[in-house]
């Protein structure tokens, strides 16, 4: 059998599986292992990989001419691009050739943060981070090491860290990003929404976008069924303070009061049960608490959310009906990075509870049910078990918190309680720009003996660091393997197709030889990348040799959906859907969302939003010239009748004063009808501080710079960020 | 003989300008340059706005100034479907050309000549879609023969509303967006 469920994987891995230890003779590494080819043979060469620009592993066919990487196109076997990248996957050349890329190892030669570095070897950077490792677990317990990673690439040093004996590892992905959406969907089906999204965009008749901004935010199979949807003539309903791509293809856009969601979600709600529009035989057989939570909307009409949103209670009415129109089709897309206003969790419990009124959960054109492979894990020995529980969230202070909390660790490191926090580990994700209120941040940073960095580029993160480590881009190293849960199941394959041009190494070498350093070589049974990618494809039953050639292997294709044969179960206290929360309302939380007014700006101030523009991820690839070629850098959206007011167009500079003081970097104005007249928008991922990101540096405005406060979200310590306000400052 | 150009769907486009990277990549364009763009066109104030957004580029037009203006021959009509290409060797890099585009096409390229798109001809020539058409993660984007009344281009200019972009220029251009 090739193929699991979700829900059979649910159920495997909530047993625990325990690895037999199978040592191998640990080998020296070979001094080359950089050197993947050595390859310059003269014609084209197609070799298939997986990108890693973002976070949605989109298969790859590089093409290298000569021995010089050409293009990247889509690999037409992989069921995430289709054979089509985004622009950043096609732009990727790019982070090969970027200038600015870190070389070879550095440490620190002053004060944290004035970014003065000694180049050294990587034996002495191992040297170096292993005597501080193990300085820090004889005084304070291996525990007070922790690792904030972003992606796949971090899996390797994942392992060695907990070969030593931490268990404190956080990804911005969850408290700065999808973590309250997760939450909601579970509080309420039972599972979350996971990445990529279970969302059944190209088969939805109506699609309902809360802002969020398809199209500027570039996940390749969203925006690839957004685009069927439009062909096939889908309804969609957009609602955004700010005219947004996705808003110029609906057939309704509300522009709503920044703030407000909720209010109208309530109301949409209201007017689906009062009106009976309901999916009824479905909530009768699978719903618990329904007539409670119709009696705690019955107030939320939309002549009460008017006042509140601004939406005309008859446009409220029409989208609702809308959605009933289509359901089960009707998909209310649950968004990606939901952190806004500190009440997410339960704003997404209300998109999923509206979701649930339309039956769409489970249902072509709704939320399908994602399949994978079955693939063994590779049978290390088992780990040291933590003596100390993890240390982002004593107590359960957050107590749906689905996974570790990023700013409980930067909490506790700060404080040192429960425990202190001294050493932490940073791979591939810019924590500066990545958390809210940088000063906490860096004033977490002055507690810790040891900040490794580990990335592809410098960053602001890596300006504070005591060590750097530089690795191989995606294209030039292999990785962990990708078993994917999709709407089909799949594994892919990244690996080289060029060599690095420095001193950089892949991710796996890195962790790796510093295992070696901290005497856990047994941990590293392979001597090789390939020999770990061959034994796991082996035991899987697959070819590693085939892989390398198509980079993609298929399983068989599995139901989706309920109706074509997935089983319908739902993972909650009650094995139904919970329209009314007992456990919430055991924990002392809203067991039925509640609507709350958000907190206003001081008078003459602006809301600051953010967002994505599609040529670049973060604030990773502000120094990849190609990319840069295409938005090099941000613009605050100001609307006209504000901008004329202020005396400002489009192209004039500008500073943007935040409530606290905090000054950005100069930034472009763009004066247009595109945005409400109470908020402005810039893109997220611009303004560098950082010197060694010489391309990049001072160019646009950074939204975290301005996102002094934050609201956390009482349910899993998410961080919302869209609460902070600012008055324009010209720029002479 | 066939008459090579664009249809773009404006109503599936999200100006992701992935289109524009990937020309880039393809043909090598340099830092700084690119042959194709995108325009947001926003009408109206806030909140009715109608946006269209266009991919555009060279028009590869049937009544093409840059070539009549062309003193050295350099700007000349292909054979193959009628798309205007310049001679790098023939270019002396006057820019009368670049005065003579209504569209504001081409660009001197940092090795002294005149650049623009080539509709890829060397990629039409072996089979394949232009790249900024074979990449569009939208499928928002047709080449073909507009001379050819079966081709999927002229279905969809045939079945759907469109323009092209300055017709009163008198180009004739080549590239139509759906509305």
């Amino acid at each position: 059998m090739d193929n699991i469920s979700r829900r059979k994987f649910l159920k495997i891995s909530a047993t625990t599986i325990s690895a037999a230890a199978t040592l191998g003779a640990v080998g020296k590494i070979t001094a080359d292992v950089n050197k993947i080819s050595g390859n310059t043979t003269k014609g084209l060469r197609k070799i298939p990989t997986f990108c890693d620009i973002c976070f949605w592993k989109c298969g790859v066919i590089a093409y290298v001419k000569d021995g010089k990487l050409w293009k990247l196109e889509g690999n037409p076997l992989d069921p995430l691009s289709r054979g089509r990248l985004c622009p950043r996957g096609t732009g990727g050349v790019g982070s090969h050739y970027d200038p600015d890329r870190l070389k070879s190892p550095l440490i620190r030669k002053n004060n944290r943060g004035k970014e003065e570095w000694v180049a050294v070897t990587w034996d002495e950077a191992f040297d170096y981070i292993a005597q501080k490792m193990q300085d820090i677990k004889s005084k304070y317990g291996a525990e007070s090491i922790a690792m904030f990673s972003h992606g796949i690439g971090g899996n390797f040093l994942k392992h060695t860290l907990k070969a030593f004996g931490t268990n404190n590892f956080a990804a911005p992905s969850f408290a700065q990003c999808r973590g309250p959406r997760d939450v909601g969907f579970k509080l309420t089906f039972g599972e979350d929404v996971s990445s990529p999204e279970r969302t059944d965009i190209k088969n939805s008749k109506c699609l309902v976008l809360i802002g969020y901004h398809l199209g500027e935010n570039m996940h390749n199979s969203q925006v690839q069924e957004f685009s069927e949807a439009i062909k096939k003539g889908a309804s969609i309903i957009v609602v955004d303070p700010r005219f947004s791509i996705a808003a110029s293809k609906a057939k309704y856009y509300l522009p709503i009061k920044p703030g407000t969601d909720l209010a109208l979600i309530l109301a949409w709600m209201n007017v689906i049960v009062n009106e009976n529009l309901y999916d009824r035989e479905y909530i009768e057989k699978y719903g618990f608490g329904f007539e409670q939570f119709k009696a705690e909307i019955s107030n939320y009409t939309p002549e009460w959310a008017y006042p509140e949103t601004g939406i005309e209670p008859d446009l409220i009415r029409n989208t609702a009906y809308e959605m009933a129109k289509y359901k089960p089709a009707t998909l209310v897309h649950p968004g990606r990075h939901v952190t806004w206003y500190g009440d997410d969790t339960q704003r997404s419990r209300a998109i999923a509870l509206l979701n649930a009124l339309l039956g769409s959960w489970g249902r072509k054109g709704g939320f399908y049910t994602p399949v994978s492979m079955d693939l063994p894990d590779y049978p290390y020995p088992s780990y040291p078990k933590p003596t100390k529980p993890k240390v982002d969230n004593p107590d359960l202070k957050y107590p749906f918190a689905i996974e570790t909390v990023t700013n409980g660790i930067r909490e506790a490191t700060i404080s040192g309680n429960p425990y202190p926090v001294k050493g932490w580990f940073v791979y591939a994700t810019n924590l500066i720009h990545a958390l809210p209120n940088e000063d906490e941040t860096i004033r977490a940073i002055q507690n810790l003996d040891l900040l490794v960095v580990i990335d592809v580029i410098p960053s602001e993160i890596a300006g504070w660091a005591d060590v750097v480590l530089p690795e191989s881009i995606y294209l030039e190293r292999y990785d962990d393997l990708n078993v994917e849960w999709f709407r089909e199941p799949f594994i892919s394959l990244r690996q080289p197709v060029v060599d690095s041009p420095n001193d950089q190494k892949p991710n796996w070498w890195i962790a790796k030889k510093l295992a070696e350093k901290l005497e856990l070589s047994e941990f590293y049974p392979w001597e090789n990348i390939e020999d770990y990618l061959e034994y796991r494809l082996s035991a899987g039953g697959y070819d590693f040799e085939e892989l390398k050639k198509t980079g993609i292997i298929k399983g068989s294709p599995q139901p989706i959906y309920f109706e074509t044969g997935v089983p319908i179960e739902f993972p909650t206290p009650s094995g139904k859907i919970e329209f009314y929360s007992l456990q919430l309302a055991k924990a002392g939380f809203d067991p039925v969302p509640k609507y709350k007014k958000p907190e206003e700006g001081p008078p003459g101030y602006f809301r600051l939003l953010y967002g994505r523009a599609p040529v670049h991820s973060f604030s990773r690839t502000q120094t990849n010239r190609i990319l840069m070629d295409m938005y090099n850098e941000n613009e605050v959206w100001i609307n006209k009748f504000i901008a004329d007011r202020l005396g400002l167009k489009s192209g004039d500079y500008v500073k943007l004063k935040n409530q606290d003081g905090v000054v950005s970097n100069k930034i472009k104005v763009k004066a247009t009808e595109r945005i409400r007249p109470d908020c402005v928008y810039i893109v997220h991922g611009f303004g560098h501080n950082s010197k060694m990101l010489k391309f990049a540096y001072k160019k646009g405005a950074s939204d975290s710079q301005l996102i002094k406060r934050y609201v956390i979200d009482p349910l899993m310590g998410g961080t919302g960020m869209n609460v902070n306000f600012v008055t324009i400052e010209m720029e002479v | 003989m066939a008459r090579f150009g664009m249809v773009i769907d404006t109503k599936k486009c999200v100006g992701c300008m992935d289109c524009v990277v990937a020309c880039k990549t393809e043909n090598n364009v340099p830092e700084g340059f690119n042959r194709d763009w995108i325009v947001q066109d926003a009408r109206g104030s806030f909140p009715t706005v109608n946006l269209e957004i266009r991919s555009e580029r060279c028009n590869h037009c049937d009544n093409p100034p840059c070539v009549y203006c062309c003193p050295t021959g350099a700007s000349h009509i292909h054979n193959l479907g009628g798309v205007v290409l310049v001679d790098h060797e023939l270019c002396i890099g006057c820019k009368a050309c670049i005065a003579s585009c209504p569209y504001d096409a081409r660009f001197v390229h940092p090795e002294g000549y005149v650049d623009k798109c080539t509709f890829c001809i060397h990629r039409v020539e072996e089979g394949l879609d232009p790249a900024c058409v074979s990449v569009c993660p939208t499928y928002c984007m047709y080449f073909g023969d507009l001379e050819d009344p079966n081709s999927e281009v002229n279905k969809l200019l045939n079945s759907r509303k469109h323009h092209a972009v300055l017709p009163e220029a008198g180009t004739k251009p080549q590239i139509f967006y759906l509305e």
